[in-house]
């Protein structure tokens, strides 16, 4: 069987979909929602990659470069706030994160 | 110069104590007020003997006011007889009221105040009388109305003083309307409002007719009777009086200043400053006569009964001002003109002699409460036995009398020989002169004569006032002893025509001033009899029989509530007027305002604040959610994006 364009999209698009119930259906660890997002972000790059090879242009793999450079960079911002919140707060379970709010 | 100075000073006056009194203390502003007025009076009579004596008539521009299409108006000052009649009375009685006030406020903590109000009233007089169109008239008009609505509630905590402020305010207003109706109606027929151009245009109006209020009427003739309704409210004439007595809630300097010499007389003076005009409008002077003589018999008869010691002498203000009224309906204007000179003499010295009566009471106001105070202060019954012999016209018949005695008695002749229908301006006249000597008596045996009534402390604290008091007192009754004798053959004499030059223009048919002279002597007398006549009841009632007046008041008792309530004027009014007006009032306030217009905005709020109560509550502060609505909504876009464009191609 000839793996195409569209079985990279499908794999993508399942990632994707992990990712953002991954978000929200996830009541446990702030850590985790990070993780959604580099999953959400890794769905992005294959799509790119998948259509760079397909349409045999270069332009989309640069892009999944960059976008792995901006994930690394999140993920160490986000993990750096994670820890800060965790000794201010001594907690970084979701359902204690609810701040956010008029 | 000078007449700017007479005009001015008071202004100047009235800014200093009023801006800077509270900087500068009481004591001074007295003094600075009081010192202008001063100045000002004697400026008045310099200026009253170089226009009266040697006829130098002046007019000056001082700028431009109004410049607006055809309307153009400019603030002057109109220097003639008639203005300088108008000058001496109101500077005169104005400083001594400023120097009376002294005393009689001496305990009253917000003098400066006080102070500034009365100039600022002698202010807008003096840019009334000297006013040379139509609106600097205006202008001083509603002047002297602000003026006297701030000093009738001067005392502002008293609820009944503010109550009388508003009344005489908005009785007032009924009459403004109607003089500011008669303006624009001149500016409509005229094409200007300045009185020279008026007057010069005015015969060629002489009986023809406009469309007014859809019927074809008379333009003279309407023009005139709405300005003389504007004259009615200011002059507290027969159904629109009924402010003049609750006025007397204000101090009594303001009484006497007001609402006796000056501002009441102010629609005589405009009545006399619009000869012109009314000369050519027979009908509006039969109705100044009608008025006149009905305010005179009217304000007499209620001014039999009061016991408020000021409210007599405020219906006796309204009744000789409608004398004077009755002489310029009849086309005698220097004779009504007379009595407002000699009048403001003698009603202002009875004022201030009635303040200095208060004053030794304790403010006590209620003749029942007063009587046998001639021993107690033997000065101020001296002035008001002047001022009373003055006002109901005692004189011997034919050689000379007091103030009153020569006007009112040109006045009464003038009545009669105006040929009124059944002579009833002459009867209803000498009716009231009957009347007037009977009140004023009245008023005299009631305080000052018989076995006290007043408690025993306040009787036995009566107390003379201090000479910064009396010494007003003795220059009005010197006016009263000789105003009249003096004066008389400049106003109303042979020669009178020169003293007033063209200040007062006579129509080609009016030969009223050189008729009086021949009216038979029974009725050059009346007034006298109908003087002594009054007197002698007036003994009678409250000397020799002082049971009469209750057997009298038990006997007539419907006729006495009649005058005593005031004919029932002010339950008329309340009726007609002021209790629709306040239905009216509160039906706006209650559903109008309240139920309408607070209901829909209130109602609006309160619905906003219900919707964001609700739309707040899915601002749960989990970020799960919020990223939930954000995907539903991407979702929700990509999902329209995609049909309505049926996708990328």
């Amino acid at each position: 069987m000839d793996i195409g364009l569209g079985h990279y999209l499908a794999v993508a698009a399942c990632l994707f979909t992990l990712g953002i119930f991954g978000i929200f259906l996830n009541r446990k660890n702030v850590i985790v929602i990070l993780m959604s997002i580099e999953l959400m972000l890794l769905a992005v790059n294959i799509n790119l990659v998948a259509f760079s090879s397909f349409l045999g242009n270069l332009t989309g793999q640069i892009f999944a470069l960059f976008v792995l450079t901006v994930a690394a960079a999140e993920a160490a911002i986000g993990l750096a706030i994670v820890v800060v919140y965790f000794r201010n707060r001594g907690t970084i379970a979701v359902e204690d994160i609810n701040l956010m709010k008029g | 110069m000078i007449y700017q100075a007479i005009v001015f000073l008071p202004l100047l006056g009235a800014l200093i104590a009023g801006f800077f009194g509270r900087f500068i203390g009481p004591r001074p502003a007295e003094l600075i007020t009081s010192g202008f007025l001063v100045v000002t009076a004697i400026l008045s009579w310099v200026a009253f003997w170089q226009v009266g004596i040697e006829h130098t008539t002046d007019k000056i521009t001082l700028m431009r006011w109004v410049s607006s299409g055809e309307l153009d108006v400019s603030w002057g000052i109109r220097v003639d007889t008639l203005t300088a009649v108008m000058l001496v009375v109101v500077t005169t009685v104005s400083a001594l009221v400023h120097i009376y006030s002294i005393g009689y406020m001496h305990e009253d903590p917000h003098r400066p105040r006080f102070f500034a109000y009365l100039s600022l009233f002698t202010f807008a007089m003096l840019m009334l009388v000297t006013a040379d169109n139509f609106l600097q008239m205006f202008f001083g008009w509603e002047g002297v109305g602000l003026a006297s609505y701030l000093l009738i509630g001067f005392w502002y905590q008293k609820p009944e003083a503010n109550a009388a402020a508003i009344k005489a305010f908005v009785v007032n207003r009924v009459g403004d309307f109607g003089f500011a109706l008669g303006m624009f109606g001149v500016f409509l027929v005229f094409q200007t409002i300045s009185f020279d151009a008026v007057f010069a245009a005015a015969p060629q109006q002489a009986g023809k007719t406009m469309m007014f209020l859809g019927y074809e009427v008379d333009i003279l003739t309407t023009l005139c009777l709405l300005l003389f309704l504007g004259a009615m409210g200011k002059s507290a004439q027969f159904l629109l009086h009924t402010w003049l007595p609750d006025a007397m809630e204000g101090p009594t300097p303001v009484s006497a200043l007001i609402h006796a010499a000056t501002m009441v007389t102010a629609g005589v003076f405009m009545v006399a400053r619009l000869s012109p005009l009314f000369e050519l409008a027979p009908v509006a002077l039969q109705v100044v006569t009608l008025v006149g003589a009905v305010t005179a018999f009217f304000a007499a008869t209620v001014g039999l009964v009061q016991n408020d010691i000021k409210r007599v002498i405020a219906y006796s203000t309204c009744s000789q001002l409608g004398y004077m009224f009755a002489a310029i309906g009849v086309g005698a204007y220097s004779a009504g003109i007379f009595h407002l000179f000699t009048h403001a003499f003698f009603k202002a010295l009875l004022f201030l002699g009635a303040g200095s009566v208060i004053h030794a009471m304790h403010h006590e106001q209620d003749m029942r409460h007063m009587g046998g105070l001639r021993s107690k202060i033997p000065i101020t019954w001296a002035m008001m036995l002047i001022g009373t012999l003055a006002l109901t016209g005692v004189g011997i018949p034919f050689v000379a009398g007091f103030a009153g005695f020569h006007s009112k008695d040109v006045i009464v002749e003038a009545a009669y020989a105006g040929h009124t229908p059944y002579n009833y301006a002459f009867w209803l006249l000498v009716i009231a002169a009957f009347m007037t000597s009977f009140y004023s008596w009245r008023l005299m045996f009631m305080t000052f004569y018989g076995r006290t009534r007043a408690d025993h402390h306040t009787y036995d604290h009566a107390h003379e006032s201090p000479y910064v008091m009396l010494v007003p007192l003795f220059v009005l009754a010197a006016g009263a002893v000789f105003a009249g004798f003096l004066f008389k053959g400049l106003f109303v004499g042979e020669y009178y025509t020169e003293f007033w030059g063209r200040a007062i223009i006579e129509g080609a048919g009016n030969h009223i001033m050189h008729d009086l002279h021949d009216v038979p002597a029974w009725v050059a007398v009346s007034p006298f009899i109908a003087m002594l006549a009054g007197f002698g009841l007036s003994y009678l009632y409250y000397i020799q029989a002082p049971w009469l007046p209750e057997a009298t008041a038990t006997a007539f008792r419907p006729l006495y509530l009649f005058l005593l309530n005031k004919w029932y004027f002010d339950e008329l009014y309340d009726r007609i007027f002021v209790r629709p007006a306040f239905a009216i009032g509160r039906f706006l306030w209650k559903k109008g305002d309240g139920a309408v217009i607070d209901g829909a905005i209130d109602g609006t709020a309160n619905r906003v604040l219900v919707t964001a109560n609700n739309v707040a509550k899915l601002q749960t502060g989990y970020i799960y959610h919020y990223a939930f609505a954000m995907l539903i909504g991407l979702a929700a876009i990509i999902t329209w994006f995609m049909f309505r464009t049926g996708g990328v191609q």
